[in-house]
């Protein structure tokens, strides 16, 4: 692999241990870094560097790959027809509602760093909010796909927009969860972009002034607004950046319940459950940070991030990532035990059916993977181990995954009437679709990761350990007050 | 006219706020300060007010509830009312997540714009800093020479207290010709930033 920093004095090939909190003291947030030049320096590098590592080309062309999957199987089921999946008429949801509660999901992780951590005042989030909000965006971008493809007629999208038309005007259904969707998901991916573009507006603008004349100058001059660091900008940023995390905060609650909505008023055994919505969103952190355990870990390395990306960061992550698995366990038994509470027949068979059915393999592989297996997480030893915890990150994705098409594919599979009983399996042209997302998000992933400052350049500044005591400026401060 | 303005760069944070604090007790005024990242403390250093940004954010998400609260009744009660299950027309709680998520989208969105507005932020604007290092490492303030009061030896004694690593006099003028390249950048910059 060739190397970016090849001749960087201060890459840390090496694993520091900055996880211990000794009382009183702070471990520090970003290690073997002093002055604020470096940290420009550092960060900007990786995409300035005329040729990315070739890591970064393999995964491109590994993603484009997946993406003409995916382009591929989205023509041929719009060209054929929905029949191309394997739905039928209990199972009228299954792979692609998967997959787009799936891919929210995974986004929820991006806010909870950038806002409410900032909201908390967690500092460490920093060396990773970027990057996290990019998998936010890129996430909801995949799953916006799904439900568009399932309408059958894509290309008339655009009558869930309430819009006065020659049809009456027939509005649309505020009533329907659906709907609320609609404006959940669009209103999410909008705030969402948009607290990511403000956070870079600093960024922007020391790229731009640290660049030669040339397109990459001119690209950061037109994009970073003319930023120029003034103290009276900074203040008017810094009380909106507080706003949009205020804003995003409740946002990324209600896009998640909204979506549990979409299950939880049906009157399917299984979905009519008042648990829905704090159950979803507690999946939802625990599926985004398992993604950003499982980017963050392959970023760190192959884009020399290890000083800014460090062992605290991710035992911090570890820690939140149990903390939300641990819920999402609570609300499994909670599940069973208001099914067997209820002393409704429907409701306890289908819980019944869910672990010792015809899909057990799928609910156990979800209990193993999100409440078993991470429980490992307790261990600081394994939360220090990157490869362990880059193998527990991929298993609470998986395990998430089936988390949810266990909801969604047992809960219909066998409603009221055995009659209509019928069994699901997904065909190829389904997994393909699925596998094929993978692509877009990786290939929009690695674009971020090669030209856009991967690191919150103006944010790590605000962290970086006190500097030597050289100034007496504090003193003087003192005697002026 | 003429303007004469002082620049003094600095490398550390807390010697310049705590410049900040003393030039200002002096009783000169600064023009502006360039960081490379928010300075905790800076604006209260400089004795700006709190911003006035969260009414706007305030003002947009009542709007936005209120709007899309009205416009959900209107369409589902008045303008053409469909029976959907059996639910009254104007069934209020299940107009509540749409009026939500329009709110925030119309507070966010509200006050970003805003944000721009007033700091004078739009695409393509030719960025207007005293030094390109503003953006990377150094801290610069800009005191105004035009006050009767302003000594500059006294003025540079006093930052010299607080570690300042360079001063620089910038005369800008729309009639000399013999000023340095970017004075001119630094005088658009300086009627810009008081406004």
């Amino acid at each position: 692999m060739s190397s970016i920093h090849a001749d960087d004095p201060f890459r840390g090939g090496h694993i520091v241990d900055n996880t211990a909190e000794v009382p009183g003291t702070r471990a520090p947030l970003v290690l073997n870094m002093e002055r604020f030049g470096e940290v420009t320096e550092q960060v900007s590098r990786v995409s300035e560097a005329p040729r990315a590592p070739l890591a970064w080309y393999v995964a491109f062309a590994g993603s484009l790959g997946l993406l003409s999957l995916l382009g591929f199987c989205v023509l041929y089921l719009i060209f054929t027809g929905v029949g191309v999946w394997g739905l039928n008429t209990p199972v009228a949801w299954a792979y692609d509602i998967t997959n787009f509660v799936f891919w929210v999901g995974i986004g929820h992780a991006g806010t909870l760093i950038s806002a409410v951590l900032f909201l908390f005042r967690q500092r460490w989030r920093t060396s990773v909010n970027r990057s996290a909000e990019a998998m936010t965006l890129f996430a909801v971008m995949c799953a916006g796909i799904f439900p568009l493809i399932h309408m059958g007629r894509p290309w008339l999208a655009y009558w869930m927009a309430p819009y006065p038309n020659s049809r009456g005007s027939l509005w649309v259904n505020f009533k329907s969860p659906l709907l609320w969707d609609v404006f959940a998901i669009s209103t999410y991916l909008l705030i969402s972009a948009v607290f990511w573009y403000i956070g870079l507006l600093p960024d922007l603008a020391t790229v731009r002034d640290r660049s030669q004349p040339g397109l990459r100058r001119r690209a950061c001059s037109f994009l970073s607004l003319g930023w120029n660091g003034s103290a009276r900008t900074w203040h008017r940023y810094e009380t909106v950046y507080m706003l949009l995390a205020g804003l995003a905060t409740p946002l990324v609650f209600s896009v998640h319940t909204i979506v549990s909505m979409d299950f939880a008023t049906a009157v399917i055994p299984g979905w009519h459950t008042t648990i829905f919505p704090p159950y979803f969103v507690a999946g939802a952190i625990f599926s985004g940070l398992a993604m950003v355990l499982t980017l963050m870990i392959i970023a760190r390395k192959v884009m020399q991030l290890e000083n800014y990306v460090t062992l605290q960061h991710i035992d911090k992550m570890c820690k939140l990532m149990l903390a939300m698995g641990c819920v999402v366990g609570l609300a499994y038994g909670t599940e069973f035990f208001m099914a067997a509470y209820s002393g409704n027949a429907y409701e306890q068979f289908v819980f019944k059916n869910r672990a010792l059915g015809p899909m057990k393999w799928a609910y156990w592989t979800m209990v193993s993977c999100n409440v078993i297996i991470p429980q490992l997480l307790w261990f600081p030893a394994v939360r220090r181990t990157i490869p362990a915890v880059f193998v527990l990150a991929i298993v609470v994705n998986i395990g998430m995954w089936f988390e949810r098409f266990v909801i969604i594919v047992t809960s219909l599979h066998r409603d009221f009437l055995p009659s209509s009983w019928a069994h699901y399996s997904p065909t190829t042209i389904e997994i393909a679709t699925f596998v094929g997302s993978f692509g877009l998000f990786f290939t929009c992933f690695l674009i971020f990761c090669r030209f856009v400052p991967m690191i919150a350049i103006a944010e790590v500044k605000g962290v970086l350990e006190p500097r030597q005591p050289k100034s007496n400026g504090e003193a003087h401060h003192e005697e002026a007050t | 006219m003429t303007d004469r303005t002082l620049l003094a760069t600095f490398d550390d944070e807390s010697d310049l706020l705590a410049a900040t604090r003393a030039v200002r007790k002096q009783g000169y005024s600064i023009v502006d300060i360039y960081t490379p990242c928010a300075v905790h403390g800076l604006d209260e250093a400089m004795g700006l007010k709190p911003s006035r940004l969260p009414w706007v954010c305030f003002v947009c998400g009542i709007i936005g509830a209120v709007g899309m609260l009205w416009f959900e009744h209107w369409t589902a009660a008045v303008n053409w009312p469909i029976d959907v299950g059996g639910k009254p027309w104007n069934a209020l709680p299940s107009d509540i997540p749409v009026a939500f998520e329009f709110m925030v989208l119309l507070a966010g969105f509200g006050s970003v714009f805003a944000l721009l507005g007033v700091c004078r932020l739009y695409p393509g604007k030719r960025a207007q800093v005293p030094s390109l290092q503003v953006t990377d490492d150094r801290f610069v303030m800009v005191i105004d020479q035009a006050d009767a009061a302003f000594d500059l030896s006294t003025v540079e004694q006093l930052l010299e207290e607080f570690n300042v690593v360079e001063i620089a006099e910038r005369v800008t003028s729309s009639s000399t010709s013999d000023e340095e390249p970017n004075a001119r950048r630094l005088a658009d910059m300086t009627s810009g930033g008081q406004s």
